[in-house]
């Protein structure tokens, strides 16, 4: 079964030059920032003393706690808001469809900060909706105390990724399969609990533990919403203020990075031995069927329901971008379009950086991908599941841990043409954005890739196709789906990535959009322009999104109508996991 | 020999991008770069005025003062910024210590040795004050109305058992200017009062916010009522239309907030024509404009100012009562910020439940007994693990102070290990006075 193994010249070149970007990019300025951890401050001796003070001091061990309990509580809390939604649209034919996968997508292409500072005004303890509260009945919720508000915000934020990874899954399965167990007797949740569900299961662990990490890394939200005693934010805090040489802030960042990549290593585990590819794609994903009216009135409620509460941290920056004064309402006094004027005067330049940035950024990013997810699957290159787990290692980095990488890295190297010392070139954030966004895109396509039986390019093989033509006419195509979702992905959370760039812009002129709203809600009469920017960052985005949804539509049409011809199913790969249902 | 196009076109795929994407971009050719803490509101605005009046381009660089202070030290070695521009008199210490300033003589005339009882500029000519800063506290009105609560007028009232969860503050760790404030009480009222106070106020702390701006926009926001600001953020969430106002307690001392040229500044010319329209008539009447509001360090300029803004040349109340002493300030800048956390930021909720038992008990307790142990809970929250002179002892700071200069400087203990001890105690003394107030308030 090795034929497919043949590796060839050209993709260990390739590998070799992945391995040298991830090496120079990644692994170096990580390095360079974990090894301080180990350094003993005073002497520069190689010691472990470092981790005995962390492990002793009982802040450290309340940080750690919080942080895995704000992670955990997230991931649940973003996967009840994920699985109606994927499922619904995916499953029942269901007006507005389009509309609810692209809403679904927003939260992501809003920087979380911002997000934080709309859900303070409406669910903050003086908020909108406590105000309310108190006023007709006499008591408030506290949505946004401590870890809660970290946890609300963080869960709208970052359920996409469960959203997007859960619904490509499930429009990947083979309607055989359900077929199969309806024949076999099973309907309702049971077919839901036995077969769709673990046939999904790949997009939904993807999305899950990428919640996760995020939650686990992230620092606006907590910043903002001034919860510090989590891990990150201690970080973070440990580094900027009592300085770049703290060993606590390194040692919290070799913690984080570890704990992360522990995670990833049992989400690995978990999917390991488990072969979830489909066979059949012409007619893939679920069978659509029509709801009876009060299934779609309910439907449609639960589906309201989580639309406005995800959406609520842009219906609060909205009502921020028009209102003249919100201050202790329920809404702001009056409303204004003067913040879009001042806004309009300053931002073009933070706009056309951030399309640069995160469009090469996203390039990079699925290419790499792409590749990253050929030579670990389908290659038999040594030491290719390194390439794989180094990739991936990006997202247990923080951004502010390779901000600083990054400038202690490289502003000794003086880039040749522009003469300027290379942490301080704006290709520089776009290399930091594209390493840290390279996960998303790689899981992606990984994802995509798996649900491609290497069946099918055996079967092209046989028929006498090349690697490379098997690679271009077989194996790309029917990942498409999966690159797109990468490259929306990517694109999308890139604009609005803060936490490294803030480290790196080193002139206005190169700021992104996240930076110049974050510069914008540093004033009182910044607020108003700030939101508005952020109002429009929102819109540049999700048109994005809203295109390349359209491109995906259009391939998936395409390639249904006539493209790929394959095999027939195996009878007996859909029969046993059908059978699995009726155990 | 078989390869796939699509991955031998790869590598160089990236390359062109890298490099043909470069020209998107202009080069910054003869840009005054200004590394500033200060928001787009005040930079923007000067910014402006300056390029109209002497055509000179600016490019500003916004880092928060502690993060502006490691940019400059970590890009030293190939220094691209023309100046340091914020408020924190300190930050400039810092960098004046590390060699990292150039001098430079004003040739603008009219401004007065000192503002309050703290000179304008810097003795040895490294750095210029071109505004002055006080610290007090703003409020919002609405907020105030609604929750039924007085204004504050002194440090003390905040200590009080009404503002219980109504106050905010940043911390001093992570903003220049709120270490200023604490520096101010400790200074103004002593080590050991100092710190009862300030921890008395930290007690009805709604929340430490981790950057300075966080504490007007919550008071703008109605998040908390009162927040611990330095004057500008006041009366500029006032001039931008909030329901707010602010008020200069006594303890407060007034500070130039400073402009300073880096050493081996790339256009070190265009640096000096900033500092000399900055300090003119021209530039600062600038800083009267509503989204900045600070205090002009040229009395003349006050004439244009509008009614009601505080004028320190006149009004000698503002800033008197403390002499600020910047020396002192320095020598025990971080154990200050290590201390402040250990004890407040990081144990607000300790401090703050210790804090309610003891406002509970006193409005209950009856009883000589009873208010024996409450005096002993008191005490016990305000015990800090160091004295004052621990604090100022120079080796002790070394600990604390991250960058040795040389390898063979020797220091012995490390800061994580310090502060464990002091969280441990801080921890359990909160814990002690929690419980005996809740027993005094049981009597």
């Amino acid at each position: 079964m090795n034929s497919y193994s043949r590796s060839t010249w050209g993709v260990k070149a390739l590998a070799a030059f992945i391995g040298l970007f991830l090496l120079v990019f990644l692994i170096v300025p990580v390095v360079k920032v974990t090894y301080v951890a180990f350094q003993d401050p005073n002497t520069g001796a190689l010691t472990l003393i470092n981790f005995v003070d962390f492990f002793n001091n009982s802040l450290f061990q309340e940080s750690s706690l919080n942080s895995i309990y704000v992670a955990g509580m997230a991931v649940l809390l973003a996967t009840i808001i994920s699985i109606p939604l994927a499922y619904f649209t995916t499953r029942f034919n269901f007006g507005g469809a389009v509309l609810i996968q692209t809403l679904g997508i927003v939260p992501l292409i809003m920087p979380p900060f911002v997000g934080a500072v709309a859900m303070l005004l409406l669910f903050g303890e003086n908020g909108s909706v406590n105000l309310l509260m108190d006023e007709w009945f006499g008591f408030t919720i506290p949505f946004m105390k401590g870890l809660n508000g970290v946890i609300l915000v963080e869960s709208i934020h970052y359920f996409p990724f469960i959203l997007i990874n859960l619904s490509a899954a499930l429009l990947n399965i083979d309607s055989a399969m359900e077929e199969s167990a309806q024949n076999l007797g099973a309907s309702g949740t049971r077919l839901f609990r036995r077969i769709v569900f673990p046939l999904a299961m790949p997009g939904y662990v993807a999305g899950a533990s990428l919640v996760f990490l995020k939650v686990f890394d992230d620092l606006g939200t907590p910043l903002l919403l001034n919860i510090n005693n989590m891990l990150a934010p201690q970080a973070y805090l440990r580094i900027s203020s009592i300085g770049i040489s703290d060993p606590m802030g390194y040692v919290i960042s070799v913690i984080l990075v570890a704990f992360s990549l522990f995670s990833l290593w049992v989400s690995f585990l978990a999917l390991k031995n488990k072969d979830y590819s489909t066979v059949q794609k012409g007619g893939g994903g679920l069978m659509r069927r029509d709801l009876r009216t009060w299934e779609k009135i309910g439907c449609y409620a639960v589906v309201i329901l989580i639309l406005l509460i995800v959406l609520s941290p842009h219906l609060g920056l909205a009502l921020l971008s028009f209102g003249t004064i919100w201050s202790f309402s329920v809404l702001p006094d009056a409303f204004t379009f003067a913040h879009y004027e001042n806004m309009f005067r300053a931002a073009g330049q933070y706009i056309s950086n951030t399309l640069l940035y995160a469009g090469l950024a996203a390039i990079i990013d699925v290419i790499l991908g792409t590749a990253i997810a050929y030579i670990v699957w389908r290659t038999g290159i040594r030491g290719r599941k390194w390439l794989d787990f180094v990739a991936m290692g990006a997202v247990a980095v923080p951004g502010v841990v390779l901000g600083i990488g990054y400038l202690r890295t490289f502003v000794e190297y003086n880039v040749p043409i522009v003469d300027k010392p290379l942490a301080s070139w704006w290709v520089i954030i776009v290399i930091a954005l594209a390493i840290r966004r390279l996960p998303y895109a790689l899981r992606a396509c990984v994802a995509a890739l798996q649900q491609v039986n290497v069946m099918l390019e055996e079967a092209a093989e046989t028929l006498g196709a090349t690697k490379s033509r098997t690679v271009r006419r077989v194996v790309v195509p029917l990942m498409t789906g999966g690159i797109l979702a990468g490259f929306v992905t990517s694109f999308a959370t890139a604009s609005v990535e803060l936490s490294a760039t803030i480290m790196l812009v080193s002139a206005e002129s190169d700021a992104p959009l996240a930076y110049g709203i974050y510069e914008f809600m540093q004033s009182s009469a910044g607020r108003g322009p700030g939101a508005a920017l952020g109002i429009v960052a929102v819109l540049i985005v999700s048109l994005a999104t809203y295109i390349s949804y359209r491109v995906i539509q259009r391939t998936e049409k395409q390639r249904s109508a006539g493209g790929i011809i394959v095999a027939g199913k195996t009878p007996v790969t859909a029969g046993a996991t059908a059978g699995a249902a009726t155990q | 020999m078989k390869k796939s196009g699509i991955f031998r076109a790869l590598p160089g795929a990236i390359l062109a991008l890298t490099v043909f994407s470069a020209p998107f971009q202009a080069l910054a050719a003869e840009k005054l770069v200004i590394v500033t803490s200060y928001p787009p509101d005040t930079t923007v605005t000067v910014g402006k005025a300056f390029t109209k009046a002497t055509g000179i381009k600016v490019e500003m660089l916004k880092k928060k003062t502690t993060a502006g202070i490691k940019y400059l030290q970590a890009s030293a070695a190939n220094n691209t910024s023309d100046m340091f521009w914020a408020s924190a008199p300190d930050a400039f210490e810092v960098l004046k210590g590390d060699g990292l300033l150039q001098k430079y003589k004003v040739k603008v005339t009219g401004i007065p040795e000192k503002v309050g009882s703290f000179p304008i500029n810097d003795p040895e000519g490294y750095y210029k004050g071109f505004a002055a800063s006080g610290y007090g506290f703003m409020w919002n009105t609405r907020y105030l109305k609604a929750k039924k609560l007085p204004v504050p007028k002194t440090w003390a009232d905040l200590a009080k058992a009404v503002y219980h969860g109504h106050v905010g503050m940043s911390a001093p760790s992570r903003s220049g200017t709120t270490h200023l404030t604490v520096e101010t009480l400790l200074q103004g009222m002593g080590w050991e009062k100092g710190w009862d106070l300030m921890k008395g106020i930290a007690g009805n702390f709604k929340t430490v916010t981790a950057r300075s701006f966080g504490v007007p926009d919550g008071v703008n926001s109605g998040q908390f009522g009162v927040g611990i600001v330095i004057d500008f953020f006041g009366l500029s969430s006032q001039a931008s239309g909030f329901p707010v106002d602010f008020l200069y307690p006594k303890v407060t001392t007034l500070v130039p907030a400073n402009i300073a040229i880096v050493k081996n500044a790339p256009n070190p010319k265009a640096a000096a024509a900033f500092i000399e329209y900055l300090l003119s008539a021209e530039g600062q009447e600038v800083l009267l404009d509503p989204k900045i509001r600070r205090l002009p360090v040229n009395p003349k300029t006050y004439a244009k100012a509008p009614k009601g803004f505080p004028n320190p040349f006149k009004d000698k109340s503002i800033g008197s009562a403390v002499k600020f002493d910047l020396k002192l300030s320095k020598g025990r800048y971080n154990i200050i910020n290590s201390l402040f956390d250990v004890m407040i930021t990081y144990r607000l909720d300790d401090l703050r439940a210790a804090a309610k038992a003891i406002q509970n008990a006193e409005a209950k307790a009856k009883g000589t007994a009873a208010m024996k142990m409450i005096a002993e809970a008191k005490a016990l929250v305000a015990k800090v693990p160091i004295g004052a002179s621990k604090a100022s002892h120079k080796d002790f700071n070394k600990i604390f102070k991250k960058k040795r200069k040389k390898k063979s400087v020797k220091v012995t203990g490390r800061q994580a290990e310090f502060e464990q001890a002091w969280d441990t105690e801080i921890k359990a003394n909160y814990a002690k006075a929690k419980a005996l107030a809740d027993k005094a308030a049981s009597m």
